[in-house]
């Protein structure tokens, strides 16, 4: 009689794979210590990551209004946004970090420019009402993006998803409040707030990416069912929901194009400028040099509190 | 033109293969702990796991729990507890480590047939 042994015959790559496969087509969850193809971690890796990064410096355009709020309750609320968006990408991060990544280097990746972060943050917020366009229809282009999201195949991002999407419902409805308020007030704070969306919308509809035509790989994500639609998909859906909310606050969208089509249940818009997109996404947009020079001041200038507190959970040995 | 996807949140990213993704080999100094984080959601139910965090020790840990995962009145108590001192099980559900589970269906209630006039059973 043999001894029992312990040693389990390793599984060959093949089985794996199909093991994985098997689990992405029953619509379960792939969780961080299952074996996965080395593509998909690292498109997994490169989502989250430049996601986390969105939301990090996202901090910054709103941040420039926080010392100028108009009262106490829209700083408050002002403040308890943006600390949110800090929480969502530290949620990110955390997704990102179980499969494999290091959150340190990612910082610096940002910093380097190596990785990217979403080119909505790169225009300035000239104006209070940029506020609520933010909220209105940049957390709004955001919802759209991301509700899909919590259903993702990898376990601990679609876990971080269903947290940021209950938050960023407060985002959106406190920037459209915040516009019906100014929408109230003076001729002023109502041209205020046509100016902003004048400047916010096409940028918005940047935020859902090049049509499906120009993104080749996007089949590849879609069968690991890391993506759930498609770039025109999701546009149009924000399109088709912006509309009527454009209407209840009495703003015009600054497309002449757009328009009702009953045949298909769908508004017609017009053309996007992409070249402006690829622009600001390689770093040619107003403000991102500033956004990063923050970004790599908030690492370089307190890089002494890390090291403090370090050394002393090293002297009382935490 | 890259292919950028518009899952990122809060627009799009490229999903290229020139976005570098590899991970650090060696651990950076800067690096603090990284701690896992329980929350219990109200008295009567178990904490449950909802995330992770760096903090240099436990204490701050705590803090930085209470910061980012009890914005909303989420929870009444808060482990936290270094990923570095948690042994895990594969979460292979092919793992033989469970199989022993898989055919005691003697186990359930259900497995046993009562008559349907046999009251409070």
């Amino acid at each position: 009689m043999s001894a029992p042994t312990l040693q389990r015959p390793a599984p060959d790559e093949a089985d794996l794979q199909r093991h994985f496969d098997a689990v992405i087509a029953a619509e379960h969850r792939i969780e961080p210590r299952d074996w996965m193809p080395d593509g998909y971690r690292r498109t997994l890796i490169r989502q989250i990551a430049q996601h986390a990064h969105s939301e990090i410096i996202g901090m910054q355009p709103e941040g420039d209004w926080l010392l100028a709020a108009p009262s106490l309750r829209r700083k408050a609320i002002l403040l308890a946004k943006v600390q949110d968006e800090a929480g969502h990408g530290m949620y990110l991060y955390s997704a990102a970090e179980t499969l494999g990544a290091d959150r340190a280097d990612l910082t610096d990746k940002l910093i380097e420019r190596k990785q990217k972060y979403s080119s909505i943050f790169n225009y300035p917020t000239l104006t209070y009402a940029d506020v609520g366009v933010i909220g209105w229809l940049v957390d709004g282009a955001a919802i759209c993006n991301q509700v899909p999201l919590c259903r993702s195949s990898y376990g601990p991002y679609a876990r971080a998803m269903i947290r940021i999407c209950k938050e960023e419902s407060f985002h959106q409805r406190q920037g459209y409040e915040l516009l019906m308020t100014m929408m109230r007030g003076t001729p002023e704070q109502r041209a205020m707030v046509q100016d902003a969306v004048d400047r916010w919308w096409w940028p918005s509809l940047m935020m859902f990416g090049p049509p499906d035509a120009d993104s080749p790989n996007s089949a590849q994500s879609m069968a690991w069912g890391i993506k759930r639609h498609s770039n025109d998909e999701l546009r149009q859906r924000y399109v088709d929901m912006s509309v009527p909310q454009a209407e209840v606050l009495g703003v015009t969208l600054p497309d002449p194009d757009l328009e009702y089509d009953p045949a298909t249940g769908h508004h017609r818009f017009g053309a996007i400028d992409w070249d402006e997109f690829q622009r600001v996404l390689a770093g040619d947009g107003p403000a991102n040099a500033e956004r990063i020079r923050r970004r790599r001041a908030a690492r370089d200038d307190n890089a002494w509190v890390v090291e403090a507190a370090t050394a002393y959970a090293s002297k009382h040995g935490s | 033109m890259s292919d950028v996807t518009a899952e990122g949140g809060h627009g799009a990213v490229p999903l290229s293969p020139d976005v570098p993704v590899e991970p650090r080999p060696a651990v950076s100094r800067r690096d603090w702990p990284l701690y896992e984080v329980f929350v219990r959601g109200k008295r009567g139910l178990n904490h449950v796991h909802v995330g992770s965090l760096h903090a240099s020790d436990d204490e701050m840990a705590i803090d930085a729990a209470r910061d980012l995962y009890t914005r909303r009145n989420e929870g009444v108590s808060i482990w936290v507890v270094r990923a570095a001192d948690i042994t895990a099980s594969s979460p292979d559900e092919k793992d033989p480590l469970f199989a022993p589970s898989g055919d005691k269906v003697y186990r359930h209630p259900t497995f046993y047939e009562i008559p349907e006039n046999v009251p409070h059973m």
